[in-house]
């Protein structure tokens, strides 16, 4: 295992896919337990990683390199490096916790988990590949499980949803896909000569050659990985489709929506566009800021006009995404390691919120803001827990959130003054939102048609805790997430800015 | 000047020999043995299975005339007499099963499988063609039968009507286009491809007439691939022809327009590119057929009908890399149709496989099937996944290669309409896998037996379609081998 320690990672799921595909429907706790299984592997995995990477080179380790298509030079190629790692690490707690977290689904189990188990695969390739070939086929084959997903174990207008996530999606990931192919076309393998996807040496300018010469081609081109990438972030205006996709579906995959694969986006744009195309990515710095503070503002307000918490937590993952842009737009070492981080708080904080708000959806069967009221007496394990995720969100100092925005505003201000100053507003609307909701849900007269709601059970808390301790120990030392990321993303920085 | 045939020329021409063969035995039989549909089922299922074998001996050979220069076999040829045997031994498959043509009421089971042999034959003729006369021959005698297997449930109102048309439009069309042969003969003095390319390179022609021949020929073929404008009959005669016909229909006869398309525009009409640009020409119908095909076929309820129209874009998607003139983009056309044939007939044989039991085609009635028959059901959303183009099936990575073709020339703005497009597809492709499965079927919804034998084919086309999303290594260089000695690049 420990040589092919990435494709274990990334194919342990598909596995447990196939096994509960040919299981028959009736073992309903079988399929559970071998979807536990199937994803504690990969969890299991990234702790080694965790512990066995080299903090010290920007190189790509672990890597796998093999052929594939040998007449078209597309290879099997995985690797990861500081960039990849933290999203390797989300990816495989979240997907462990989710699952756990889906346990009293009822509807079509075998269907359910094996999905899931699909589109954990599809999170994990495209985080470790390093082949733009092979890359596209992950981000791609995702869609299909989110598709039904949110389409069959979605709220009422899941069908709405569900399409619409995908046509947008899809819609973006095309643009990328002829980009894909302008890049094959013009970039020299240095080795053979050849035509070649290996990302690696798309990142290398010497390596460009035909009409990857011509600016407007690489505006081009930029605009369309742009755009691709954008839509997952999401960002402004390419949004529309998240809330819905958010609200429709079932809480495990809202948590991995939010949790990993709106980190896609942000991922594709630092490991594809910025190395691919570092002029474009200068260039494209200010209208990135903007976008980033639109994000910021337009989240947060729209965050607080909601009534439905899940909307709520939606429209602030737009929010939080925001500061993300707007770390990368700085082009300095604090504000992309800021973003990276944030990237990963953001991962977590939003997956316990998502968390929450499935916990008391499960129970009261709504998710109407002012529709409850006074829960803290009733549940105050439930509100303890819901309120550290909130003031997590806010950015309270001492717990996660905190250190990754203010490393984002510390790197955008130099560079963008008037920008920062215009998102840091952000922050005191994301304030009022959260404990506006805050105050209407869990403080006030108690509702006394709650009066028999039970308290958080040891299964939820179990996907919680995990989660708010990271939360917690990243705030006051981040050094553990900073140092993976560090020495890659300051050499990212260093070739993209010079 | 006129070869003289002599009968070793029949060795090179031996899958289509067998393919004629079968037919006319099929057809005895059927009159030896009344009533027993089996026999000539069991001689072209044979003959067809003999053809593939026989087929793949010729894939590297250099190009080659035969029967008097009429018929030119090469890897190209060898490449596509595999395509339509195979295509051939689906539709038999997928035939034998079907309550609409073996359903106790049917007459002349046997006629049926003798006309499938027979269009096979004329077929892998289509893709040989090297000579005016033949091109016309073969074409018709490709026509002639489609006309009576779409008018084979006789007293099926839809399926008369839609043959009615068929015969009406398919003889304007071919007319147009004998026309627009008289005139490229006028211009040239020549039948043989060669050698109207020859009069044509050296000036023959002016870009006025050359136009109109252009046009003129492409009425007629065009017709056959169901290209814009001249796709009016698919969706009818898709909707009324019994659904194995309409299946074999959707594949074979458009996989064959292409390669006649592909040997006569690339022999004859390069010269010509520079008096008339042809293939802007065929730019812009490409963009009109996927783009029409695609919208229209998103307001369809009829899932023969969408599929109709569905399969009117994939002759768009195939047009951008007919156009491309290059290596590639044949490889890549050759490599899309066989994904084509498989995912398409998959998708039909699913409808196929309901009917039997539904007795319907109608979107909502196929609601709830991802439960009521979950393997099936997963099954079609390969087909359908594949049809869309997205990974991991073989359907993504044909679309790939076309696109990769069209981007490797330069026509950007061709790739752009032509991704876009893969977009809108998704929205109706999609509506059919959403009816499947998040539509509650209502309680007293049918059980939905499937035939054993429709089964297995179903796990038959599936299984590449998938596999070879995954690993395509082999079938590419198929492609890659087919074209390797194609003279007219």
């Amino acid at each position: 295992m420990a040589d092919h320690l990435l494709s274990w990672m990334t194919f342990a799921p598909v596995i447990g896919a196939a096994v509960i595909a040919g299981l028959p429907g009736r073992y309903k706790d079988l399929t559970k337990w071998i979807a536990a299984a199937a994803t504690a592997v990969p969890l299991l995995l990234a702790v080694q990683l965790f512990l066995q990477f080299d903090r010290t080179t920007a190189g790509m380790q672990f890597t796998e390199h093999y052929t594939w298509i040998k007449s078209f030079n597309i290879e099997y190629f995985l690797g990861v490096d500081g960039l990849s790692v933290p999203m390797v690490l989300l990816t495989a707690l979240l997907s462990f916790l989710c699952i756990i977290a889906s346990w009293r689904i009822d509807k079509a189990v075998k269907g359910y988990f094996s999905l899931f188990l699909l589109l954990e695969a599809g999170m994990m390739g495209v985080f470790c590949a390093l082949d733009f070939f092979l890359f596209y086929v992950f981000w791609e084959v995702m869609l299909l499980p989110m598709y039904f997903l949110i389409g069959i174990w979605g709220g009422p207008r899941k069908e709405y949803a569900a399409i619409k996530f995908f046509l947008y999606t899809l819609a973006g990931s095309v643009l990328m896909l002829l980009a894909m192919i302008a890049f094959y076309y013009n970039v020299k393998d240095p080795v053979t000569g050849g035509h070649t996807f290996n990302m690696l040496h798309m990142m290398d300018q010497a390596n460009h050659g035909g009409i990857l010469d011509l600016a407007n081609v690489r505006f081009a081109i930029w605009m369309g990985l742009f755009i691709g990438f954008a839509i997952k972030v999401p960002v402004f205006p390419f949004h529309t489709w998240l809330p819905d996709a958010h609200v429709e579906a079932p809480t495990a995959v809202s948590v991995i929506l939010a949790g990993v694969l709106l980190k896609m986006g942000t991922y594709g744009l630092l490991r594809i566009s910025y190395p691919m195309l570092p002029d474009q990515a200068v260039g494209f710095m200010v209208p990135m800021a903007i976008l980033g503070a639109i994000n910021i503002l337009y989240g947060a307000f729209c965050a607080m006009a909601q009534t439905d918490m899940k909307k709520l937590v939606a429209y602030s993952s737009v929010s939080h995404m925001g500061y993300v842009l707007l770390g990368m737009s700085a082009m300095n070492e604090v504000g992309i390691n800021g973003a990276v981080l944030q990237m990963f708080n953001h991962g977590t904080i939003t997956a316990m919120m998502f968390l929450c708000v499935g916990v008391i959806y499960d129970r009261a069967h709504h998710r109407d803001i002012n529709g409850f009221g006074g829960l803290g007496l009733q549940l105050p394990v439930y509100t303890s827990v819901f309120s550290f995720a909130l003031f997590a969100a806010v950015g309270l100092p001492g717990l996660s959130g905190f250190v990754s925005e203010a490393m984002v505003f510390i790197g955008a201000f130099p560079t963008h003054r008037t920008i920062t100053i215009v998102s840091a507003l952000g922050i005191v609307v994301g304030a009022a939102y959260v404990l506006w909701m805050l105050q209407r849900v869990f403080l006030g007269e108690k509702n006394a048609k709650y009066d028999s709601l039970p308290e958080i059970s040891a299964r939820e808390l179990f996907t919680l805790v995990p989660i708010g301790i990271i939360v917690l120990v990243l705030g006051v030392y981040p050094m553990p997430v900073l140092d993976l990321m560090k020495v890659s993303l300051n050499h990212l920085i260093k070739v993209v800015a010079g | 000047m006129l070869q003289i045939p002599d009968w070793s020329d029949l060795g090179g021409f031996l899958p289509e020999t067998v393919m004629f063969g079968a037919f006319l035995l099929a057809l005895l039989g059927d009159l030896v043995v009344r009533r027993r549909p089996v026999v000539p089922f069991a001689i072209v299922l044979a003959g067809a299975l003999a053809a593939l074998a026989l087929s793949f001996a010729g894939l590297d050979a250099p190009e080659r005339t035969i029967l008097g220069g009429l018929v030119a076999v090469d890897g190209m040829a060898a490449f596509f007499r595999i395509l339509f045997s195979l295509i051939a031994v689906a539709t038999l498959l997928i035939s034998w099963a079907s309550e609409e043509i073996m359903g106790r009421t049917r007459e002349n089971k046997g006629e049926y499988y003798a006309l499938i042999a027979l269009m096979t034959g004329g077929m892998m003729v289509m893709a040989e063609a090297r000579d005016l006369l033949m091109l016309y021959l073969s074409l018709e005698l490709v026509s002639l039968s489609s006309y009576v297997m779409a008018g084979y449930m006789r007293n099926s109102l839809r399926a008369t009507e839609a043959s009615l048309k068929y015969v009406i439009f398919g003889a304007v069309s071919s007319g147009v286009m004998l026309y627009g042969l008289s005139l490229l003969y006028g211009l040239t003095g020549s039948l043989t491809y060669l050698g109207v390319r020859d009069a044509l390179a050296a000036g023959a022609g002016d870009p006025l007439s050359l136009l109109t021949v252009c046009v003129l020929l492409l009425a007629g073929l065009g017709y056959k691939i169901a290209m814009v404008p001249f796709h009016f009959w698919a969706p009818d005669v898709y909707e009324g022809a019994p659904t194995p016909v309409s299946a074999f229909f959707s594949v074979g006869p458009k996989a064959a327009g292409f390669a006649l398309m592909i040997r006569f525009f690339y022999t004859t009409m390069q010269p010509a590119v520079d008096r008339v640009d042809w293939r802007l020409l065929i730019a812009v119908l490409s963009v009109a057929t996927m783009t029409f095909g695609n919208l229209v076929a998103v307001r369809q309820v009829n899932v023969k009908r969408l599929l109709a129209y569905s399969s009117i874009a994939h002759a768009g998607y195939l047009l951008m890399g007919f156009l491309m003139l290059t290596a590639e983009g044949l490889q890549a056309i050759l490599f899309y149709l066989l994904v084509y044939a498989l995912m398409n007939l998959g998708a039909f044989l699913f409808v196929i496989a309901l009917n039997n039991s539904l007795k319907s085609e109608h979107l909502d009635d196929y609601a709830g099937l991802g439960f009521r028959s979950p393997w099936a059901a997963a099954m079609m959303i390969v087909f359908l996944f594949s049809l869309t183009g997205l990974p991991p099936t073989a359907g993504f990575i044909g679309k790939f290669y076309l696109f990769a073709a069209v981007m490797h020339e330069g026509w950007y703005w061709l790739a752009i309409v032509g991704v876009l497009n893969s977009v809108v597809s998704l929205f109706y492709y999609m509506k059919i896998a959403r009816t499947m499965y998040f539509t509650k079927a209502p309680a007293d919804a049918p059980a939905v037996p499937i035939a054993p034998l429709h089964y297995v084919t179903m796990v038959l086309l599936a299984a590449p379609t998938l596999l070879l999303g995954l690993y395509w290594g082999g079938l590419k260089d198929l492609a890659d081998r087919a074209v390797q000695h194609f003279t007219a690049l």
